[in-house]
């Protein structure tokens, strides 16, 4: 398999490090000018350590991270993990096609390793808002295959009897809605309640949802309070049909530090990697009480919810897959069959169970 | 008293007392106050739980759903609730929403105050009444504002219904008197409905169903009718808009000759078709004619004073209702 910078189109990726540098020449105000300017806002701003110090690793770096051992990287838990949402998202697409979904969803096929990567990297007492396209978020939190797709197909055991469906769930302090970044400011708020406290409210988003104006005002928010809001961008390249380069100008980068928010960008798809990158910075997003936007550059492997996709089968055949790079791993045959074998008897398991009640509540 | 000292002392006791208790919006703090002054002093009694916001609607009331989510209270002030429909997403398809569609009943104490209505020349963009594009959504209650309903039962129940609510505060009243009657009146709280009668009010020849904000208007178009033609009129002003149960208020309605309701939003999908529907289905074989609905005409409400009147819900639009369905 070649290396992934080459795979990467580069309409597709974020920026290079130099087309940044000649941007960043006109970029936000340093940390004095923006204490000032917070004058009047609840928590004067904390000084903030330049915005470019926890910037992406330059493109040459990146590229060598993106082509390391894979076996070294993926743990059996982590293996298990990253194929529990693979499967359970193949078993969703194969029960459509044999009509036995009702509505919609959207799989997160290619993506799966994101939200894996930050299972550790969350605590119990942190919010978690994902979008449409979050199962894999969900499983990677909660390890609950059942519960998901009892919710997806209305039957017994739904998290949300049924009401909810793929893409609006709530447990605990997980909760998904399926308008585009309406949960950012939504999170933003939830931020603010646990500011101090240690906890964050992280909210996934995609490269599309740069396109609402609700993202901008809760970014402004965040930024201005303090608030321990981390963002996590899948940037996939495409928003449903539309290619990112047709549909976001200029970069998320510099959209995130426009609003004198730090960013970093994530290429590689090794998890130990990702995580040495990121635990650091989320850490801080706690401690220091300030948002942080992590984007990772990835690959909707799928259609956008079920047989729409336009791309050429060729082009999305060519493109990264962790599920590749892990199969030389000694671990990957026998998890694999596991996998696939537990979600098939789920399947079976929760299809056949009564349908799921819900009394309606005003 | 007057209106905006009930509410903001309202307010203020509710941020006194509930120490999770927000109150959010733009230019909301002192010394400013708010646009209208609504929430002048609190910011200084209460400054963490007081925030002035940049200039986003959207962006607020998601932060004060994040907050409600939390189990926290939020209020939120949009400056006129014409920019409400910058926050329409976040109040039907979030807050909203989230009290029921995640299968099992969520909390969710969100109060979106909105000062509406006209009168006051501010032109098509910070005039209206919108009450009627927020009826009819599960999970969203509308309340509006009056001079006959202390401010402080009516947070109160809105906080305690766990749910969303959008109130509307006609701006108009801000400077009215609380409770302030003519002497021809008698009034009682029937219920969250407040019932300004002259003698009996189950025996009135007409019964007007209002808002808080046209009650002023209605009450004079009232008095004058009783004075030239000793026409009898009850008037009702329910505090919660919607949902409305019409059920609580049929012995007052059953006896009366004609039915008004009667409000400032302008025509086409009434609050006021919602009413008059609901009493159409429990009193259709007894009525002598269909409800009356009064409302605004079809038409942006202009800035010119002279064009504003043309356009708005007067006192003299009620007066021609009421004698219109006695004697039609």
């Amino acid at each position: 398999m070649p290396g992934m910078s080459q795979t990467i189109p580069a309409t597709e990726s974020p920026p290079t490090a130099t087309d940044r540098a000649s941007l960043d020449t006109e970029s936000s105000p340093g940390a004095a000018d923006r204490a000032s300017l917070a004058t009047g806002s609840p928590e004067a701003a904390v000084t903030r350590a330049s915005l470019d110090t926890e910037s992406p690793p330059a493109a040459a770096d990146r590229a060598s991270l993106a082509t390391g051992s894979p076996e070294a990287a993926v743990t059996r838990a982590d293996l298990e993990l990253l194929l529990l949402i693979r499967h359970f998202e193949l078993a969703l697409l194969d029960l459509f096609g044999r009509g036995e979904l009702n509505g919609t969803t959207h799989t997160c096929l290619g993506q799966e390793y994101v939200p894996v990567a930050l299972t550790p990297l969350l605590q119990p007492d942190d919010y978690v808002f994902s979008n449409h396209r979050g199962h894999g978020h969900y499983l990677a939190r909660y390890q609950d295959p059942e519960g998901l797709l009892a919710e997806i197909m209305g039957r017994e055991g739904a998290i949300c009897s049924g009401v909810g469906g793929s893409q609006h769930i709530l447990r605990d302090r997980y909760l998904s809605t399926g308008v585009q970044g309406e949960s950012l400011p939504v999170a933003a708020g939830v931020a603010l309640h646990l500011r101090g406290t240690g906890a964050l409210a992280c909210v996934y988003i995609g490269d599309g949802t740069w396109g609402e104006g609700s993202v901008y005002e809760a970014l402004n928010l965040a930024s201005l309070w303090n608030l321990p809001l981390l963002v996590i961008v899948e940037n996939n390249g495409i928003a449903q049909s539309t290619p990112t380069t047709c549909q976001l100008a200029g970069t998320i980068r510099d959209r995130a530090h426009a609003f004198g928010i730090r960013h970093h960008g994530v290429t590689s798809i090794d998890l130990t990697e990702i995580r040495s990158q990121i635990a650091p910075l989320i850490t801080s997003v706690r401690t220091d009480s300030h948002p942080l936007v992590i984007e990772f550059a990835t690959h909707r492997l799928g259609p956008h919810s079920k047989g729409d996709d336009t791309r050429p089968p060729d082009q999305v055949r060519h493109l990264p897959d962790w599920y590749r790079q892990v199969q030389p791993t000694p671990l990957f045959a026998q998890a694999d069959e596991a996998a696939r074998t537990r979600i098939a008897a789920i399947v079976g398991e929760v299809s056949a169970r009564p349908l799921s009640r819900w009394s309606a509540c005003g | 008293m007057r209106v905006a000292e009930n509410l903001n002392a309202a307010l203020g006791d509710l941020l006194e007392h509930d120490p999770k208790a927000y109150l959010i919006g733009e230019d909301v703090l002192d010394p400013y106050g708010g646009a209208f002054k609504i929430t002048r002093g609190l910011s200084t009694r209460y400054p963490g739980r007081v925030l002035g916001t940049p200039i986003s609607e959207s962006g607020l009331t998601g932060l004060a759903a994040g907050l409600a989510l939390c189990g926290d209270t939020a209020i939120v002030e949009i400056m006129f609730s014409d920019f409400a429909a910058l926050a329409f997403d976040q109040i039907i398809n979030f807050a909203a929403k989230s009290v029921s569609m995640y299968g099992s009943r969520v909390p969710m104490r969100l109060i979106v105050r909105c000062p509406t209505g006209g009168g006051r020349g501010y032109g098509p963009t910070h005039s209206q009444s919108l009450q009627k594009h927020f009826i009819g959504v599960p999970g969203l209650a509308v309340y509006e504002m009056s001079a006959l309903h202390d401010n402080h039962a009516v947070l109160a129940a809105m906080v305690a219904s766990a749910q969303p609510c959008v109130f509307f505060e006609d701006k108009v009243l801000y400077t009215r008197r609380m409770h302030a009657l003519d002497p021809l009146f008698n009034q009682d709280i029937l219920h969250d409905v407040a019932r300004v009668f002259i003698d009996d009010p189950a025996a009135a020849d007409c019964v007007i169903i209002a808002p808080g904000g046209v009650a002023d208007r209605a009450l004079a178009a009232m008095r004058q009718v009783f004075l030239d033609h000793e026409v009898t009129c009850c008037l009702l002003v329910p505090s919660r808009l919607y949902p409305f149960d019409v059920e609580r208020l049929l012995p007052t309605l059953q006896n009366a000759k004609a039915i008004l309701v009667a409000e400032e939003s302008t025509a086409g999908g009434t609050w006021g078709a919602e009413i008059a529907h609901q009493i159409h289905q429990h009193l259709w074989k007894t009525l002598l004619r269909p409800v009356t609905l009064v409302h605004s005409a079809d038409s942006v409400i202009p800035t010119a004073a002279h064009l504003e009147q043309q356009v708005l819900l007067q006192e003299s639009t009620i007066h021609t209702a009421i004698m219109e369905a006695l004697h039609a």
